[in-house]
């Protein structure tokens, strides 16, 4: 069984995120780019059913600053290959990034036959989760996403997914294969690898690099303005007993014309 | 034997399979298993393998017994196996971490908490993953001038002062860094700090077994340092201390370094005057591992101590080489949610009881994990009503008049 896992970097926002020059785009300088978390879930996932149905797993990015070292990272977790997808612009908007992997599999040699793709349901930068979908869409397979756990039956080609609704509720799909999915969580946390790991991946192993042909991808939407959010004001603390408290916040409420 | 006696700094390139090449490593082969390691350990009694069964199970070729056992993330690294150990094995700075490396690299789930804090060390230079470029935040926010080197690379300064990340970043651990200024700068001390180009020294993380991200960060340390010029390092950190003492040797660094209480100390004679405010405290002082049964400084901070005025010492039970750990040690400052899920007790608690029951009022620290430790714990049994916790620095800060 093949598995394909989609990495993609996207900025942390541990550090402070500030606007470029352009106000329409993140300044790069301000940013540090790690893995997104529900990448490392799928990764995870792909890893788990490695150990289960002795697959392959492929870990793949597109170029960007940290990409060698998520996928070096990905190796060390026991990932069979990993392949950088080069040239062309960075910083792709969704919807090119994903066109730009769907041509990446279809030229890049031995990335397929796919039995399945695992990826992030969503990142910090796609909250809307199209990444997948939009991969799906262009290689003409399903997708289903907010997925917690699958179970796969190599022999029928099928899997049994499990995805994840509010309230605690979760469906379970009989999803034929090839398919991408889009991981929520993984059946365990994402494995932690030692650096000596990484680092020893990093001297034995090669990341192998793709080029797929370009091709040209309309933005469909424009970008009028990036900003930070303006602090409009203060919290008021009330002070006091509860019920001088209760009776000063009736009377803001009352004063907002809420009551 | 019973002492802890300051060795050579070691290289350590050993690893289980080349034990016997090296004099450290066949030393360990000479174990009496006479259990004192056991015996004193404060986990050894929930430990699967502690100390001597680690090296009896070694010598009968059943080692991997141990290290696919979790037996092993109960250590906490706190000196007190090889400081009784009467044939001086150096079993927590040298066997210990070698078996843990495989350990870690078995487990076939890393504990959630402790995961994080070494990713977090790994990419932000600090465990508790804050952002490389608010480190030095706190400088803001003290009343003495702090110089940051990289804003004045080329001048010269006489002491290179390692602030450390819990010192850094954890409100408690700040109260200790201004603190520390604040008598560094009273006693005319010419300092600096690295500012945001600091990342934390990474013993912790050599000692449960994460060899790689401490030489990851010995790498980056040292490349750092390379580009000032100083006479001599001090550092908050007593882990911090223990790497530049120990392991940076065998990179090259040759800096005099001590840990801020034994630089204090040495100065006494120029601090003591200094020293005008009464504090009427009865204090107990809790010997942190690393200073204390590691690097033999059990009365330098208790000098520091006594020369405050109106502060009267008292010993706890467990004192000096016999200390018990506050757990923080060897990753355990990252493990208590592991450790509760046990059933452990945990060792902070454990040791607070004995604060309380020396009928001080202040328990005074050392270590920059034992802050937070201790306070939780006193808080846990309502002690806190009776006790604060205070590093014996901010102590010193305290008795000077601003």
């Amino acid at each position: 069984m093949n598995i394909l896992v989609l990495l993609k970097m996207v900025p942390d926002v541990v550090e402070d995120i500030e606007v470029a020059a352009d106000g329409k785009s993140l300044d790069p300088d301000s940013l540090r780019l790690i893995p997104s978390e529900s990448d490392e879930h799928a990764l995870e996932e792909a890893l788990i059913l490695k150990e289960r149905h002795a697959a392959k797993v492929t870990a793949i990015a597109l170029d960007c600053e940290g990409a060698d070292d998520a996928l070096f990272t990905a190796l060390a977790k026991g990932a069979d290959r990993a392949v950088k997808i080069a040239g062309g612009a960075t910083g792709l908007a969704t919807r090119a990034g994903a066109a730009r992997v769907a041509r990446a599999l279809s030229a890049g040699q031995g990335l397929q036959p796919m039995d399945l793709v695992l990826t992030g349901t969503q990142a910090i930068d796609d909250l809307e989760g199209l990444t997948a979908p939009l991969l799906a869409h262009r290689l003409g397979w399903p997708y289903l996403g907010i997925v917690t756990q699958v179970v796969v039956d190599p022999a029928s080609a099928r899997s049994t997914v499990t995805k994840e609704y509010p309230g605690g509720c979760h469906g379970e799909f009989d999803v034929p294969l090839p398919a991408v999915l889009g991981v929520q969580a993984a059946e365990k946390p994402p494995r932690y690898v030692p650096v000596a790991k990484v680092r020893a991946a990093m001297k034995s192993l090669k990341i192998e690099t793709v080029v797929p042909p370009e091709e040209d991808e309309p933005a469909p939407l424009d970008i009028l303005q990036m900003a930070k959010p303006q602090a409009a004001g203060h919290a008021e603390m009330l002070d006091g007993a509860p019920e001088e408290v209760a009776g000063k916040l009736v009377e803001i409420l009352a004063g907002h014309g809420l009551l | 034997m019973g002492e802890a006696a300051a060795h050579e700094p070691t290289i350590c390139e050993l690893t289980l399979d080349t034990l016997a090449s090296h004099p450290e490593g066949r030393k360990v082969f000479t174990c009496i298993q006479c259990g004192t390691c056991a015996g004193t350990c404060p986990y050894g009694d929930v430990m699967d393998y502690p100390p001597r069964r680690i090296i009896g199970m070694l010598r009968a070729g059943l080692l991997e017994k141990v290290i696919t056992s979790d037996s092993l993330l109960a250590c906490v690294a706190c000196y007190a196996c090889m400081a009784k150990c009467p044939r001086g094995i150096q079993l927590t700075e040298v066997l210990l971490p070698l078996v843990k490396e495989q350990t870690f690299l078995r487990l076939p789930e890393t504990p959630a908490e402790l995961a994080k804090a070494l990713e977090n060390t790994l990419r932000y230079g600090n465990p508790e993953g804050e952002p490389a470029r608010k480190r030095a935040a706190w400088v803001k926010t003290t009343d003495v001038p702090v110089r940051i080197l990289a804003e004045d690379p080329k001048r010269p300064v006489d002491v290179l002062w390692f602030v450390e990340c819990y010192t850094s970043y954890h409100p408690r651990g700040q109260d200790n860094t201004r603190a520390t200024a604040k008598v560094f700068h009273a006693l005319g001390v010419d300092f600096a700090i690295l500012g945001n180009e600091e990342k934390c020294a990474g013993e912790c993380a050599r000692l449960l077994g994460e060899s790689g991200l401490f030489d990851t960060l010995m790498d980056y340390n040292m490349a750092v340092f390379q580009k000032y010029t100083f006479n001599r390092l001090v550092t908050s950190g007593a882990h911090a201390y223990d790497a530049f003492k120990y392991q940076y040797p065998a990179l090259g660094y040759r800096y005099p370094t001590d840990h801020t209480a034994v630089f204090l100390a040495r100065q006494l004679d120029k601090l003591k005057p200094l020293l005008t405010r009464k504090l009427d405290y009865t204090v107990t002082y809790h010997d942190s591992c690393c200073l204390g049964r590691h690097n033999g400084f059990y009365e330098e901070p208790r000098q520091l101590l006594r020369a405050i005025p109106g502060v009267k010492v008292v010993e706890m039970t467990h004192n000096r080489i016999n200390s018990i750990c506050c757990g923080g040690g060897g990753g355990g400052m990252w493990l208590d949610t592991y450790y509760k899920a046990k059933g452990y007790e945990r060792l902070s608690e454990r040791r607070v009881k004995e604060a309380a029951a020396s009928g001080a009022n202040v328990l005074a620290v050392s270590c920059p994990y034992e802050v937070s430790r201790f306070e939780d714990a006193l808080k846990v049994f309502g002690y806190d009503k009776h006790m604060v916790v205070r590093d014996v620095v901010e102590l010193l800060a305290e008795a000077i008049a601003a």
